[in-house]
């Protein structure tokens, strides 16, 4: 049999398996809004530990960390820099959201900020950066998606119908099965992907060098200078460095879905356990980096770094485990992407359309409404999946960038009694403005830091000013607000 | 219907704000990974063959847990403390 068959044929049977894992989970159980997205909140310390797993480990993961291994070099170490951190941020603070979530019902990060502020368009800007900044990250999940499809097929299918495929599929995986049929799929996801970063990241180097050891010894003899900052760019230093891992940190859990996930946990305690744990699955990431290092010496020239990993793995193994990776990487795309869509159709349906636009809406029109939205937000980034040509960690980075900025209204929100609504809703503004304007105009990094974090900058001065000639507002909040606020 | 004013978050709940101890045990990763990155982004002295820097991130990755267990210890001593003294469970 034909090669490329073979192995499309291993990645359609994982991912018809992964499809059939997440329809089961989902059929047994009324779907209403609040089941749809937080799972109805019963979720132990291990099913929101796969949750997690399943939604922070994507195809940036799995393609993205080494395409920047091999085409920048160094600066691909402020993954590794950030992992550990964002954790201990979320020690922190996500205990806390959850208390708050728990306390006044909430479903999203916008509502959040809705309780908290008492301002519907506060909460619906903040609905509003989500969901465009969750585009570029559904885009690197596409991009993945069709990445995988294109190599495995040794060419035979181009990107763009392999993306349209997997994107039907993510979409009706959404709309039948909702955050409890994605958080089992990503069990299956999550042993695939440490099964095939073990293998690949340990098996790679010993076929071509003997060993991690002589392969990194090999390309020292090289190149040197690539496996230090700033490789082979010329602006990402160690200014850069720590702007962006600051920036990462702190803004990664600021991603919306990552509230969802954290009020579906049964208590905060479980998430400050996991807090603790959590750094240990970022293992498999080293070995990530090694595949794409040791590309550059097993084949140079390759014009997208992106592809490094799956290129490695065709020339490598036998066509049914290059269906195994395949199959891995196509999982650990459609389970953060099902999420993703997920969080940003409820976020525009329930927290931009309804109290903006239709305030009469009942709770089961908003679920049909965030169904409906779906389809456009999965189509927005399937568009500027097919029309774009950056690589899959810059565009996380652009997310990031954007995410980011809700940092100081969640931080001080929950330990500031000083901060105030405009304080707030000024800083953010202002912080999103400085961030856009200066990746637009290709001005990221500017003087070495990166343009997310100078934002951020900005962004806790203004709240700073500005809640001090504004009123405080006590941190109180009235019960009259509460009904019309988060139903 | 009347305006009841009450905290954000009730500091009875289980969750309090993180103490001071906590927070040092939280910045130890941070002064170790990102800030003091000129001292070690470096490809020698090789170890375990893995380049210095490389090495550095990895041990990080493994010993962030050790830091944040011992703040889970003091959160979890704190809430044990504080309970007693409420007179609750």
């Amino acid at each position: 049999m034909n090669a490329s068959v073979v192995a499309l044929a291993v990645i359609s049977g994982i991912v018809a398996a992964g499809s059939f894992v997440g329809f089961y989970a989902g059929s047994h159980r009324k779907m209403d809004l609040e089941q749809w997205t937080v799972g109805g909140r019963g979720f132990g310390i291990l099913l929101v530990w796969m949750l997690m797993a399943g939604e922070i480990y994507t195809t940036f993961t799995f393609l993205g960390a080494s395409g920047w291994a091999y085409s920048k070099g160094g600066p691909v170490l402020y993954i590794l820099g950030y992992q550990p951190l964002f954790y201990v941020v979320s020690f922190y603070i996500l205990p806390q959201v959850w208390e708050a979530g728990r306390k006044y019902r909430l479903q999203t990060q916008a509502d959040f900020f809705q309780v908290r502020y008492k301002s519907k368009y506060l909460a619906a800007f903040v609905a509003l950066v989500g969901v465009i900044f969750l585009i570029p990250y559904l885009q690197v999940q596409l991009t993945g998606l069709g990445i995988i499809v294109e190599v495995a097929s040794f060419g035979g299918i181009h990107r763009t119908p392999a993306m349209l495929i997997s994107f039907a599929i993510v979409a009706a995986f959404v709309l039948t099965s909702g955050i409890r049929g994605v958080a089992w799929v990503s069990v299956l996801k999550d042993c695939l992907m440490l099964f095939a970063a073990v293998f690949v990241g340990v098996a790679v180097p010993y076929t071509y060098f003997g060993g991690i050891g002589p392969m990194f010894a090999a390309l020292v003899r090289v190149k040197p200078s690539h496996l230090v900052m700033p490789g082979a760019t010329t602006n990402l230093g160690h200014t850069w460095y720590v702007s962006t891992v600051l920036m990462v940190g702190l803004g990664f859990y600021m991603w919306p879905q990552f509230f969802g996930a954290s009020f579906a946990a049964k208590s905060g305690d479980t998430l400050r356990r996991n807090a603790v744990v959590m750094p240990f699955y970022s293992i498999t990431m080293p070995l990530m980096f090694i595949v794409g290092f040791a590309a550059i010496l097993v084949l140079p020239g390759l014009a997208d770094g992106d592809l490094s990993m799956l290129m490695m793995a065709r020339k490598t193994f036998p066509p049914w485990f290059l269906g195994i990776i395949g199959g891995a990487g196509a999982l650990t795309a459609m389970v953060p992407a099902a999420i993703q869509i997920l969080t940003a159709a409820t976020l525009f349906a329930k927290n931009l359309c309804r109290p903006i636009l239709a305030p009469g809406m009942t709770d089961k029109q908003v679920a049909k409404l965030a169904k409906a939205t779906v389809l456009v937000i999965t189509v927005a980034a399937l568009c500027s999946a097919i029309y774009s040509s950056t690589t899959l960690v810059s565009l996380v980075l652009v997310g990031f960038a954007g995410v980011a900025q809700f940092f100081p209204g969640v931080v001080l929100g929950l330990y500031s009694k000083r901060v105030t609504m405009p304080g707030i809703f000024a800083g953010m503004v202002t912080g999103v403005l400085i961030a856009v304007l200066l990746m637009l105009s290709k001005h990221d990094p500017v003087m070495g830091l990166n343009a997310g974090f100078i934002g951020l900058c900005f962004n806790f001065a203004v709240v700073a000013a500005v809640s001090l000639f504004t009123p405080a507002e006590g941190g109180g909040f009235d019960e009259q607000l509460q009904a019309s606020a988060v139903n | 219907m009347s305006v009841q004013s009450q905290p954000f978050l009730k500091s009875g709940g289980s969750v309090r704000k993180p103490s001071i101890g906590a927070i040092l045990f939280g910045l130890i990763p941070f002064a170790a990974v990102c800030f003091s990155v000129s001292l070690w982004d470096r490809v020698y002295p090789i170890v375990l063959g893995l380049p210095f820097n490389f090495f550095w991130l990895i041990s990080w990755l493994l010993l962030t847990p050790l830091c944040m267990w011992g703040a889970y210890r003091l959160e979890a001593h704190r809430d044990r403390v504080l309970n007693r003294g409420d007179g609750a469970p």
